[in-house]
């Protein structure tokens, strides 16, 4: 044996030699296959040069400039503000996932496509999907024609409501599942009306982080028994154990709790405060009296925190909007981040309301390495957003850019499937193959062909 | 159970509050063998948060605690003397996966580092979850939710424009950074379970929320793309949020509220949504500049608001079917637990506990289907199963009664 062989071994990334089949749609899905990706899985995005799906390679797929300097950062994400050529190949919504994943095109819509795609099935070891529900039944991909090919596939489909119930073929994107969850009712200001509710994705982080987990547990199941299985994953399932709390404060004492801003139950003061600059703000949150001592110290124990109404945390909560005022006046003197500081000095839980500005140049986010330079044919050269969690063996790390439509068609159908030349050439005649969608999307949907 | 993906793998757990016990629940509930460690005497410190039977406080009856910390078994060590560190490390030895959630100079002044575990256990994957990992200028600073949600999410984003930015409900980030914790413990078994070599993985609660997919990673990278500093701002109520279009975000109704998804995208189904108005049927109204316009919108509220008030939440969600519409009511946590697809898809389960009585839990947050979720047990009472755990390590309970009186247990 090679004695440089245990060291390469440890070097290689845990999923190496695990392939992933991916026909994932805008957040959920792709978030478990970036994970999957990041740890070393060859992750091969089906996508369609004939078919562009909603809100997956950016709002839409072909945007106008002039569109593009009129939106939000959340629309316009894009290298410059300009959609360029390919704009599929530069939304920062699909990039930010695409890393370390390749892509092949194929229209799975057509017979040919599928016995392609079932092709890929027979060497793969994974399917991903989160489609609405049935859509991968309809297309001849459901997991009794997978298991099929190949019977020890894992396959997992990640619909919003799941694969039984009355809800299932519902549609719903990220934020309605939230509405179902009873989160968007728990997470207003208590005194505003819903509809000032600003929406939040957090389903999609919560069904990607299980997708990725019930991924890793059915390998290790199948690395113990050589068996393969389907796995229904309904993302609402996945933020409703997230909601614990509230959950079990209905089934324990039938209570129905609301928003309650930025306060803690127990905990007080427990806000954001005002700090010097515009739009400038510092969390601190006070759980114990020694963290209340901490507090009054770095404020250099002003005598209105000696007042029997803030002596303790009960006493702190029923008072603490004459608290919060006081505590605003001395932070609004400040700078956020020299708050932080001085607070975290006296053991203070306290943090600057960071935007994205701030992330790139806190210094600790910097001296941890997490953000990582990419450089993109499409999009230049910027810094994106790494790997979650960092292992002492195998490092993960942005090994791939981005990956462009139909990027790895090559690899994918010469190498990995060994189709010839010649029948490469007639996939790509026919539109199963190329690097850009049928002129004739521009948002998104099916090519409308004659 | 042997049925279960994580049946053959053994956890030591040495978390607390939620992130930790959230990551090693999942292991349990499917299928690992999980110990869990807590302080003689006084617990894991989620025992003491609520929600709590009648808000009477209880330290075996801590909603909490319950919900976190189903299928584990627990007893009791004090890691602060000799001999109960030596115990950790027997069983440490014996464990596939350790995972902790101290602060990070906690465990390599107990003598508990990766480094030193490992040597007696190759292929241990120690995962330690903090709250801005184990190195940094920031390794030692305190955490709250709230400060997680300043420093991590995208809270600028979320509230009014004229008033102080908004945290996402409950604790919601610390049981994701759970979750994320969970993936990369899986991760990092599986090459052990190949190569025979553990490692030592480090989880910062801040970069979990840093590289979500939740909308804070997109908009770091779109920030980088845009340049010229551009950062995201207050959006307010829907109207204008990220659909850019009408109608979009949460409006009134009979007896309560609607969220609906609008933009180009969502406009053909929304004309269908309100009965297909004549009013309305003029294209424009689905153009980018038509549904930002605001003679357009005012065309549209006009429709829309008398057809929601005329319905009930239900309805509105109802009608949504029909016409394939991107909505959802707004829903209480009594709404939810009572919704019949929940009920018919057994999500919710009853769990028996001797202190705190049968309770609904939340359950499966995926269905594998041949090896199952189950919370094959309620959450360990304090030091439950001392004499089951030491009893296998040869401890008898004359050993055991001694060092309880030593303050080891």
């Amino acid at each position: 044996m090679n004695e440089s062989q245990p060291l390469e071994r440890m070097s290689q990334l845990p999923l190496a030699g695990i392939r992933v089949m991916d026909m994932t749609v805008v957040w959920a899905g792709t978030f478990t296959t970036m994970m999957l990706a990041d740890m070393g899985a060859e992750v091969i995005r089906v996508e369609n040069n004939m078919f562009a799906p909603y809100g997956t390679r950016g709002i839409m797929v072909r945007p106008s400039d002039s569109l593009l300097e009129t939106r939000g950062m959340a629309t316009a994400g894009y290298p410059d503000r300009k959609a360029g050529g390919r704009p599929f190949n530069r939304a920062a919504m699909f990039n930010v996932h695409a890393r370390n994943k390749l892509s092949m095109t194929v229209d799975y819509m057509q017979p040919k496509g599928l016995d392609v795609l079932k092709r890929l099935v027979a060497i793969s070891d994974v399917f991903v999907e989160n489609n609405a529900y049935g859509t991968v039944d309809k297309l001849g991909l459901g997991y009794q024609d997978l298991s099929q090919v190949k019977p020890d596939i894992i396959m997992i489909s990640m619909p919003g409501f799941g694969c039984s119930g009355p809800h299932a073929s519902r549609i719903a994107l990220g934020r309605h599942l939230e509405c179902i969850a009873g989160h968007t009712l728990l997470r207003g200001y208590p005194d505003a009306d819903p509809t000032w509710t600003t929406e939040v994705y957090h389903c999609d982080a919560a069904a990607g982080a299980m997708g990725a987990f019930a991924v890793m547990a059915a390998l290790l199941y199948r690395q113990r028994t050589g068996k393969g299985q389907f796995i229904d994953l309904a993302q609402i399932e996945t933020v409703i154990p997230q909601l614990g709390e509230a959950i079990m404060d209905y089934t324990m004492n039938g209570r129905v709790q609301g928003p309650m801003g930025n306060r803690h139950p127990t905990a007080a003061p427990c806000g954001l405060y005002p700090c010097k600059g515009e739009n400038r703000w510092i969390a601190i949150t006070v759980f114990t009296d020694e963290e209340w001592q901490g507090l009054c110290r770095a404020m250099g124990n002003p005598s209105w925190t000696n007042e029997g109404k803030f002596s303790d945390g009960l006493n702190r909560v029923n008072n603490q909007d004459e608290l919060d005022g006081h505590i605003a006046e001395w932070t609004r003197q400040h700078v956020d981040y020299e708050l932080m500081r001085l607070l975290q000095g006296y053991r203070v839980p306290a943090g600057p309301v960071m935007d994205e500005r701030d992330c790139y140049s806190d210094p600790h986010i910097r001296d941890r390495s997490f953000f990582e330079e990419v450089t993109h044919v499409d999009c230049g050269t910027h810094l994106y957003p790494g790997v979650l969690w960092k292992m002492s063996g195998t490092p993960g790390s942005i090994r791939l850019p981005p990956c462009r439509l139909g990027e790895h068609n090559e690899y994918v159908y010469k190498e990995l499937l060994g189709i010839s030349d010649l029948e490469y050439a007639e996939l790509e005649h026919e539109g199963h193959i190329g690097m850009d969608y049928h002129p004739s999307i521009t948002v998104h949907g099916r090519a409308n062909v004659e | 159970m042997t049925g279960q993906a994580l049946s053959d793998i053994k956890v030591l757990d040495l978390t607390w509050c939620i992130s930790g016990p959230c990551c090693t629940k999942l292991l349990a509930n499917y299928g690992a063998e999980v110990t869990k460690i807590e302080r003689p005497g006084t617990g894991d410190p989620a025992r003491r948060i609520g929600p709590f039977p009648n808000d009477e406080p209880d330290i075996e009856k801590s909603g909490l605690f319950l919900h976190l910390n189903t299928s584990k078994r627990g007893v009791t060590l004090n890691l602060k003397t000799d001999t109960g560190r030596g115990i950790l490390r027997q069983i440490a030895a014996r464990s596939d996966v350790l995972v902790e959630s101290f602060s990070p100079r906690v465990m390599p002044s107990l003598g508990l580092g990766y480094e030193s575990l490992a040597e007696a256990n190759p292929g241990l994957v120690m995962v330690s979850i903090s709250n801005f990992g184990q190195t940094g200028p920031y390794r030692d600073f305190k955490l709250s939710e709230l400060v997680l949600n300043a420093m991590g999410s995208c809270m600028k984003m979320v509230g009014q424009p004229e008033r102080e930015p908004l945290k996402l409900g409950g604790n919601i980030l610390q049981y994701q950074a759970g979750a994320i914790a969970a993936t990369a413990t899986l991760t990092a078994l599986f090459g052990s379970r190949l190569k025979g070599t553990g490692q030592h993985i480090d989880v910062s609660l801040l970069e979990t929320c840093l590289g979500s997919i939740d909308r804070r990673a997109p908009y770091l990278l779109a920030h980088q793309y845009v340049g010229q500093g551009e950062t995201t701002e207050r959006m307010g109520g829907g109207r204008g949020g990220i659909m850019s279009g009408c109608p979009e975000g949460v409006y009134p109704c009979a007896d309560g509220y609607f969220d609906v998804a609008g933009g180009v995208a969502w406009w053909p189904r929304n004309f269908a949504l309100l009965g297909s108005p004549p009013e309305l049927a003029d294209p424009k109204f689905g153009t980018p500049d038509g549904q930002m316009d605001t003679q357009c919108q005012e065309a549209i509220f006009s429709v829309l608001y008398p057809w929601a008030m005329s319905r009930t939440k239900q309805q509105v969600w109802e009608d949504a079917r029909e016409a394939r519409a991107a909505l959802a009511p707004l829903y209480t946590t009594e709404d939810l637990v009572k919704d019949s697809h929940f009920e018919e898809r057994g999500f919710f389960v009853d769990i028996d506990h001797p202190r705190a009585g049968r309770l609904k839990y939340p359950g499966a947050p995926f269905r594998p289907s041949v090896t199952p979720w189950q919370a094959s047990s309620p959450a360990p009472l304090l030091g439950q199963h001392n004499q089951e755990v030491y009893g296998s390590l040869g401890y008898s309970y004359g050993d055991l009664t001694k060092l309880a009186k030593a303050g080891v247990l």
